[in-house]
């Protein structure tokens, strides 16, 4: 890893096509700064998208990437990093991606600590197919799918995290350059699954959860005198309801990565040109 | 024609049908015979009826058949779930002091050994099977000695004194038959000096992965899939390799597909409903030009189907599954050994391709345990062709004038360089969008369909460069042409015999490729009839075997993501029927 790398290495030429003002902008700015203040570099890192506006990320980012199937993202990033530990892998995608069609693979992954940063642009509603409900859409957000609010509670996806098992659980907001690149990259130094909720403001869809909505409510941690280490002050922010915060909730001190505890650490791509050496061993086990 | 017998234990599910049968199973082999088992079982953990069959013979044994010689009825279910296989000469050995009565025929042999009893004087009732055993080898003068080597090997990890009782409690049941018996049946088991191993058709595409260099394996637990996994576990570990049980098929394939991308010889396997799950990632596996191995072991479906019968139902679905026109390659063992080879060859043709490749075995398959040679899976003859693969050195060559890597350079064979990450210049993107060379999303017309068309290149490549053979039987001169794929080739290949004997002749071409595959058309013209074999009800493979020898339609196809337009459409028919009337 060259230590000359700078964060417009991680961009690639072509022109985003998010609309003017969209929140992923400054997701993506935050993810190359906290990639390359982290000494990676474009051909060791690999990021996998979703699909979605967020999916979008990996054709505007220049490393190794997967742009794969709605909501799959997740189980891509891990089976890269297990083969190959020594690449720095991100995973990013949507609340759609993420906490709806892909829900599932999230409570798994969370479970299985892979070294990896999960990166979840929230919007709290569907963008690219022009404006429904997501899962952290608020109860009475009215779309064209749901004209009197979806009438069920969102999804909350820090909870979701803790109540799966996670080692560290942080929420962040794109428009506050500084600390979103800060936080991401504690994500990926985080030694097991770095998992980041950045609110990322659809300007075109939703005019609830605005620029200005989370700028006057989210409650920088930093301020508020919070030991992301003690799991019960943690559980309580996560499972207050009037208050939304940025920084790092909740880390686990004593995570232990997926690679160490199921001894995953060699790199699975370099075989021989034959069966390997013992191979005689596995026919004789027939006997 | 092999000279066989045919041995069967039953019982309820939970009654140790399984391992009892493996014993035996084990035994035989290493008395140098040849074996081949099957399996009567339900989805279920206790109760209902399941049996373990072993057919063996000095001569090689590759298919069932439907007669029973001697049967261990642990239930009264199992006798008359086997009546029919039962003849004059059949013994069945139950214990007399279990609650039932034995019902049975009057020309079968009873043979009532009181399993229970002689197990607990051995040391515990559990053992009662064992018993049964040593029984059978008295009826049938097998040495007994060979049993302790498959009882050694059992439960040698359970100390001594468990083998030791088991030993005995074989010897109590031999002795008690040789005692109370003077038995007329003549099933004598001869012996032989050769060496075989025993494994079934899971265990041997478990096997042909670690060969073939496999890596990474994902899955979620199927029947009759899940032994491929179970075998994987702990023995890839040793290879430098990890299995991850994933939390849905959806996951499975994905996670496979991620270890792909970073550069392992990676595999996931399923059933057919597993594979309904993994259709949705199959098209992003084949157009972001990922190698990459899916196992089907086919059961009977639809949906839940009958999860523990034997199907080839899936032909079509492997085929063709999946939205849009997806490049592929299908590829199905024929027999346990080819469930081996095969794998190993998916392997190479997925990686020199950069193609999914499906490999479809079949239940028939997945729970046969069969003898063979040990280097009938010589690790020498393993190759492995990673294909077009750059390293640090060589990206150079397929830089742009930009310097960015053409990760799905449109070549003249349809294969583009791979660079692993981690190479050096070689990041580039890759998704399930249409793409250009440099892997970014693009709806240009031109270049829609200069990668469709390099995409479909690479089997026009594979099939110029690799040999898609079927495999012949019979006699090659006959007028009767029978055809197959998969797990029949055994059956057939022992019905060939028969027929013989009937004075009926047969060509029989077992076809391992579904895709791309033998054009049988000639074949096909120089027989008077041909009759297509497949365990399934509409005829899948037949389909397209009678496809492939019609006359073809002429074809006008468009894939630019535009629809057809009236002139155009005028002028393409136009210009296709002149070329059509030169041809004339």
């Amino acid at each position: 890893m060259s230590s000359d790398v700078r964060f417009t290495d991680f961009k690639s030429d072509k022109q985003p096509t998010w609309c003017p003002g969209c929140g992923d902008f400054g997701t993506m700015n935050g993810m190359m700064k906290a990639l390359a203040n982290t000494g990676n570099d474009p051909d060791n890192t690999f990021v996998v998208a979703g699909i979605g506006c967020s999916g979008k990320i990996g054709t505007y980012m220049h490393s190794y990437a997967l742009h794969g199937v709605h909501g799959r993202a997740l189980p891509v990033g891990t089976g890269v990093k297990l083969a190959n530990p020594d690449l720095e892998v991100m995973v990013a995608g949507g609340d759609g991606d993420g906490y709806s069609i892909g829900a599932g693979h999230f409570v798994h992954a969370v479970r299985r600590n892979v070294d990896l940063t999960y990166v979840v642009m929230d919007n709290r509603i569907y963008g690219l197919t022009k404006g429904q409900a997501s899962p952290t859409s608020r109860e009475d957000f009215e779309t064209s799918t749901t004209p009197e609010g979806p009438q069920q509670p969102p999804v909350n996806p820090l909870a979701l995290a803790l109540a799966s098992g996670a080692t560290f659980i942080a929420q962040s907001f794109s428009s506050d350059a500084l600390r979103h690149a800060e936080i991401i990259e504690q994500a990926i130094e985080h030694d097991g699954f770095g998992f980041v909720n950045v609110f990322s403001p659809c300007v075109t869809f939703n005019d609830v959860d605005t620029y200005d909505y989370f700028r006057d409510s989210l409650v920088d941690l930093k301020e508020a005198d919070h030991d992301p280490h003690d799991y019960d002050d943690a559980k309580e922010k996560i499972l207050e309801g009037d208050k939304e915060y940025m920084g790092v909730l909740w880390q686990d001190e004593e995570s232990v990565p997926y690679h160490q505890t199921h001894g995953v650490t060699e790199d699975m791509t370099d075989i021989p040109d034959g069966a390997a050496d013992g191979s005689m061993d596995l026919v004789r086990e027939f006997y | 024609m092999a000279e066989d017998l045919n041995w069967a234990i039953g019982g309820e599910a939970g009654d140790g049908i399984d391992s009892t049968g493996k014993i035996f199973a084990q035994a035989l082999s290493r008395a140098g015979r040849h074996v081949f088992t099957s399996k009567d079982f339900a989805s279920r953990i206790r109760g209902g009826y399941t049996a373990y069959k072993i057919r063996t013979s000095t001569e090689q044994v590759q298919s069932v058949v439907d007669r029973l010689d001697i049967l261990v009825a642990l239930t009264q279910r199992t006798i008359d779930e086997n009546l029919d296989e039962l003849h004059d000469e059949s013994a069945v050995i139950y214990d007399g002091e279990r609650s039932w009565e034995a019902e049975y025929p009057d020309h079968i042999t009873g043979v009532d050994v009181p399993l229970k009893s002689l197990a607990e004087e051995a040391g515990g009732a559990i053992m009662r099977n064992i018993v049964a055993l040593g029984a059978a080898c008295e009826i049938t003068n097998f040495s007994i000695e060979n049993l302790d080597e498959a009882l050694e090997k059992r439960f040698g990890a359970k100390g001594e004194k468990i083998v030791e009782n088991n030993k005995k409690a074989a010897r109590l049941g031999q002795e008690y038959v040789a005692e109370n018996y003077d038995l007329d049946v003549d099933y004598d088991i001869d012996e032989t000096d050769n060496d075989y191993v025993l494994l079934n058709g899971d265990e041997a595409i478990g096997m042909g992965a670690i060969a073939a260099g496999c890596r990474f394996y994902a899955g979620y637990p199927i029947t009759p899939a899940t032994d491929v996994m179970e075998y994987l576990t702990g023995r890839i570990d040793e290879f430098g390799g990890h299995v991850v049980q994933a939390e849905d098929e959806l996951s499975a394939i994905n996670l496979a597909l991620g270890a792909a991308r970073a550069g392992a010889r990676s595999m996931t396997a399923t059933s057919g409903p597993g594979i309904d799950l993994m259709t949705e990632t199959f098209g992003l596996v084949a157009t972001s030009e990922t190698p990459l191995v899916i196992v089907d072991v086919m059961r009977s479906g639809p949906s839940t189907g009958m999860p523990t019968k034997q199907e080839q139902g899936d032909l079509n679905m492997t085929l063709y599954g999946g939205h849009g026109e997806i490049p592929r390659f299908v590829v199905a063992p024929t027999s346990i050994d080819e469930c081996f080879w095969k794998t190993v060859e998916a392997f190479n043709y997925a990686e020199k391709y950069q193609t999914p490749v499906y490999l479809v075995a079949d239940l028939a398959l997945a729970v046969t345990e069969q003898t063979f040679p040990p280097e009938t899976f010589d690790m020498d003859e393993v190759e492995i062709d990673r294909g077009k693969v750059v390293d640090d050195d060589t990206v150079d060559e397929w830089l742009d004038e930009e310097g960015r890597f053409r990760a799905h350079a449109n070549t003249e064979d349809g294969v583009s360089p791979r660079a692993f990450p981690g190479t050096a210049d070689g990041a580039h993107m890759s998704t399930g969008l249409e793409h250009d060379e440099l892997g970014r999303r693009t709806e240009d017309t031109n270049v829609r369909i200069e990668q469709v068309d390099k995409r479909n290149r690479k089997v026009d490549t594979a099939r110029e460069q690799e040999n898609w053979d079927y495999r012949e039987f019979g006699n090659p001169d006959a007028e009767n042409l029978v055809i197959s794929w998969g797990s029949n080739e055994g059956a057939m290949v022992e019905a060939i015999d028969y027929l013989e004997e009937r004075g009926v002749d047969v060509r029989f071409l077992s076809v391992p490729y579904i895709f791309p595959r033998p054009d049988l058309t000639a074949d096909i013209e120089a027989a008077e009839n041909v009759i297509v074999v497949e365990c399934n009800a509409t005829g899948q493979f037949a389909d397209i075997i009678e496809h492939d020898v019609l006359q073809r339609v002429e074809r006008i196809n468009k894939y630019n993501g535009v629809r057809f337009k009236a002139d155009e459409l005028a002028d393409d028919i136009e210009e296709t029927l002149k070329t059509e009337a030169k041809a004339q």
